[in-house]
């Protein structure tokens, strides 16, 4: 069988004072027709960079050095723009990462699709309406007579990449190039986001290149594996052969790195003590909008919430988005004010304090947000950063910035960190520091925010890592809030199930992910991806190359 | 438009009537503040200084009431679309500026038209040349104008144009002595119109060009945009079907703001020019300090304002469906 498309050689060159010269370097692979091929690789790896020269979405500053991407004959990388655009959106179509914000705020769903018939072909107004009607249908969207009308804000992520897909693929194209599209989608909507990619890539026989960072996916409906690492392709096979047998040594880290999905086996600690926090009948209700003649609408974020938290555990809070978990946690350090309910820190009640009483209990509780690149302002040096909260608390300085060094040498940071700017420093290293400035209060509860979610993998199993040496070092109560469910059952002693504001399901981590009682649970572990894969790398082979790392 | 529509104007205009009345207050305490007795301007006009005859004046105007009386009986007039009658022409002051509203929203509505098309296209053709000498030209030019006081702007334009060239006339709205009719009258009125309302709607034009432009250029940027490459869009089409309307946004509240200055803002501009309109005759008022004529422009003026903020609310959620319009 001929390839679809052959990607020769191909090097593309960065501006000058980027990080490296190429973006990425004699990147050689093909598609077939019909192929499901999977471009895995972390964040800088140059996997979107093929699929952007294909589809001339290069930025103007980035250019092709050498090499080529044949189709049907042409080589795409120096084509007639007005060929080439001739080919894109018919022949070759592209579906984007971000569902929320890769459509038109101000355009009907009809018009954004049938924009694509207008271009392309001769279509009457009727037929491009019929046929956007027919796509709408093909891709599950539920009552798709209204959604011609609809806009996107008022579709969910999910519609709206099923929108995205249905304009893709509107001219049954030969490749459709599908860049993360699931990545910020929730589990089970990503489940069924994959269903429906494959479904029609066997319907209409479409070949599909799909760039993802996630092996989970990959297991879930790859055909073949290009793994990159730093703009140079590492590997390439069957994916049962990468996946089980990887042959490099970066593919052998990454796939060592995905958390298996089984929990390992932990001794069921019978806690002595009385729990270090207790939350009691927690509710906390949204409304927007509303006046006296329109309903408000109202959202139970957490509708009467009860758990217990003790030293040196780790209780994983997971679900989906808008079920509720960030609120909760962020009640619990009451940086949101809950409506109603008590929270207990070492049998204190601090839900009905002022913030002046609050203020010896802030300490003892201490908070790691979700984006290192957002939760620490630029203007301050890292040592500033970490001390700043001890001399709020009234520390001397002097002691407070020597305590800050010494933070940093527990979060394996090197001291001369102190005096630089949180811009200096890479994702995984921020949130190192993010750590040391929760820990710079000496807390004796740590909640993780999504601590870890905005991290490569390789880099989300060195912080993990961390969280959990520390846990033990300093024997700290972990709250830790979560959606990635194989984390979850990597690191959680016992886990929190929550579906729209409720409690649904609690217990030990194994016996919730081996049996769990409660429907929405059994869809969310069903809908993990590659859940039947588990990483063919022995146990103690990945510990080696954890310990290698860090 | 469906009953919440309904339902929000009319609520807003219930605020706006309570604004406006607070507003209508303020401005009668604001004038009072002033030094000088309109009285006195009077009697100063007609060669008379004597104590009776000032005396006079004050009963007839009611100015001899304490103060507290004279600001009851302005309101509760005003609760009767009764505005009073002005000092000097003995008219009633709603009549007088009806009658000069024509000239002004002749004026600042061609100015307005002008300044929104103008800078509208000098803000795309900017961004679409963008870091090109075209940019460069545009970016400057806004910026001269944008810095340039409007008076001197005016005095220069008329220098040059009228004095110098000889083009165009330099004041007025017609020209004197002249009973043109139909088309002559109009095309004479254009003519009149050209320089007093370019100088006003120089500095929007400026405003709107440099808004335009970093709007069109961060619109650029977004994901949809990209989208809309992907489905293999010309890039005119780009621009004109999906960058220009998203990048509209900002542009639609900061004209909303310039419509409500439409009626008070072109004093400056209708006394360089001679323009018979509501602005020369609130330069009038004010030395002649008629109270009842500038409260009445003022109030007409704070109207307009409340008035286009509401019609600006509503074409924002008719050009973005995201915003709804409740509360």
């Amino acid at each position: 069988m001929k390839p679809l498309l052959h990607v020769e050689n191909l090097s593309i060159r960065l501006p000058k004072g980027a990080d490296r010269e190429f973006a990425i370097r004699n990147v050689n692979y093909e598609l077939m027709p019909g192929e499901l091929l999977c471009v895995v690789g972390e964040s800088g790896s140059g996997k979107s960079m093929t699929a952007n020269a294909v589809m001339g979405l290069l930025p103007k500053v980035i250019e092709v050095d050498s090499g080529a991407v044949t189709f049907d004959g042409f080589d795409l990388t120096s084509l007639e723009e007005r060929r080439a655009r001739a080919l894109r959106g018919n022949r070759i179509s592209m579906i984007f990462q971000e569902p929320m914000t890769a459509l038109n705020p101000l355009m009907r769903v009809e018009d954004q699709i049938s924009e694509v018939f207008l271009i392309h072909t001769a279509m009457s107004a009727t037929e491009r309406h019929d046929r956007t009607l027919a796509l709408l249908e093909d891709v599950g969207l539920p009552d798709p007579k209204k959604m011609l009308r609809a806009y996107p804000h008022q579709l969910s992520g999910g519609q709206r990449q099923r929108v995205m897909i249905a304009m893709a693929l509107a001219l049954e194209p030969a490749v459709l190039i599908a860049d993360e599209p699931t990545t910020a989608l929730d589990v089970t909507t990503q489940a069924q986001i994959l269903k429906l990619i494959k479904e029609l890539q066997h319907k209409h026989n479409t070949a599909v290149m799909f760039i993802t960072h996630d092996f989970g996916v990959v297991a879930e409906i790859a055909d073949r594996v290009v793994v990159m690492e730093k703009g140079e392709m590492v590997e390439l096979g069957k994916r049962d052969e990468v996946l089980n047998h990887p042959q490099h040594p970066y593919t052998k880290k990454l796939i060592a790195a995905v958390p298996p999905l089984v929990s390992p086996q932990r001794e069921v600690s019978v806690h002595q003590e009385a729990p270090i926090l207790q939350v009691k009948n927690l509710c906390k209700t949204y409304t927007t909008g509303g006046s006296w003649f329109t309903k408000a609408r109202i959202v139970k974020a957490a509708d009467d919430v009860n758990f217990e938290l003790h030293r040196g555990e780790t209780l994983g809070l997971v679900g989906e988005s808008g079920s509720g978990k960030s609120t909760v946690s962020r009640c619990v350090v009451r940086l949101l004010e809950a409506d109603s309910g008590q929270i207990l820190l070492a049998g204190n009640e601090i839900q009905s304090l002022n913030s002046k009483q609050l203020m010896p209990f802030r300490k003892r509780i201490q908070m790691v947000f979700q984006d290192p690149y957002a939760s620490l302002n630029p203007r301050k040096t890292i040592g500033q950063i970490i001390a700043d909260g001890p001399i709020a608390q009234g520390m001397p300085a002097t002691d407070a910035l020597a305590k800050a060094a010494e933070l940093l040498e527990l979060v394996e940071l090197p001291k001369t960190a102190l005096d630089r700017y949180p811009h200096e420093f890479s994702g995984g290293q921020r949130q190192r520091i993010g750590i040391a400035r929760a820990l710079a209060h000496d807390p004796e509860v740590l909640v993780a925010d999504e601590a870890i979610s905005a991290l490569d993998v390789s880099v989300q199993a060195q912080i993990l890592e961390l969280i959990d040496v520390l846990k033990k070092r300093l024997n700290l109560a972990v709250l830790f809030v979560v959606h990635d469910l194989r984390v979850a059952a990597q690191v959680c002693d016992r886990v929190i199930v929550m579906e729209k504001g409720k409690i649904v399901e609690m217990g030990e981590t194994s016996q919730v992910f081996e049996a769990p009682i409660h429907e929405y649970t059994k869809s969310l572990i069903a809908s993990i991806p590659g859940a039947h894969w588990r990483s063919g790398v022995e146990d103690n082979q990945s510990i080696e190359i954890m310990e290698a790392q860090v | 438009m469906s009953v919440q529509t309904l339902l929000y104007i009319g609520g807003r205009l219930v605020k706006g009537a309570a604004v406006l009345l607070v507003i209508a207050i303020f401005n009668f305490f604001l004038i009072r503040m002033a030094p000088g007795d309109p009285a006195q301007v009077l009697a100063g006009e007609a060669g008379a200084t004597d104590a009776i005859f000032l005396q006079q004046l004050r009963e007839q105007f009611g100015l001899d009431q304490p103060l507290y009386y004279q600001l009851w009986i302005y309101v509760s007039n005003l609760m009767q679309f009764d505005m009073g009658i002005t000092y000097r022409q003995q008219m009633p002051v709603f009549d007088l500026i009806m009658d000069r509203m024509p000239a002004t929203l002749l004026l600042t509505g061609a100015a307005f038209l002008l300044s929104l098309l103008l800078g509208i296209l000098a803000g795309v053709v900017a961004a679409a040349k963008h870091r090109k000498w075209a940019d460069s030209a545009i970016t400057v030019a806004a910026l001269i104008f944008y810095a340039t006081p409007l008076f001197w702007l005016a005095m220069m334009a008329a220098l040059f144009f009228s004095v110098y060239l000889e083009w165009l006339p330099s004041f007025g709205m017609q020209t004197v002595g002249q009973d043109l009719t139909g088309w002559q009258k109009v095309t004479d009125i254009a003519l009149h119109l050209i320089l007093p309302a370019s100088t006003l709607g120089l500095f929007f034009t400026a405003v709107y060009a440099r808004m335009m432009r970093t709007s069109m250029i961060e619109t650029s940027r977004l994901d949809f945009v990209k989208t809309a490459k992907a489905k293999g869009m010309k890039p005119s089409r780009v621009t004109t079907h999906h960058i220009l309307r998203n990048a509209l946004l900002p542009v639609v509240t900061l004209a909303g703001l310039q419509a409500g200055q439409l009626i008070g803002g072109a004093v400056l501009t209708e006394t360089v020019f001679a323009w018979p309109g509501i602005g020369r005759l609130m330069f009038e008022a004010l030395f002649q300090r008629d109270y009842n004529l500038l409260l009445g422009v003022f109030f007409v003026s704070s109207a307009m304002v409340v008035i286009f903020n509401l019609i600006t609310d509503v074409i924002y959620c008719v050009v973005d469906p995201r915003i709804e319009l409740s509360k």
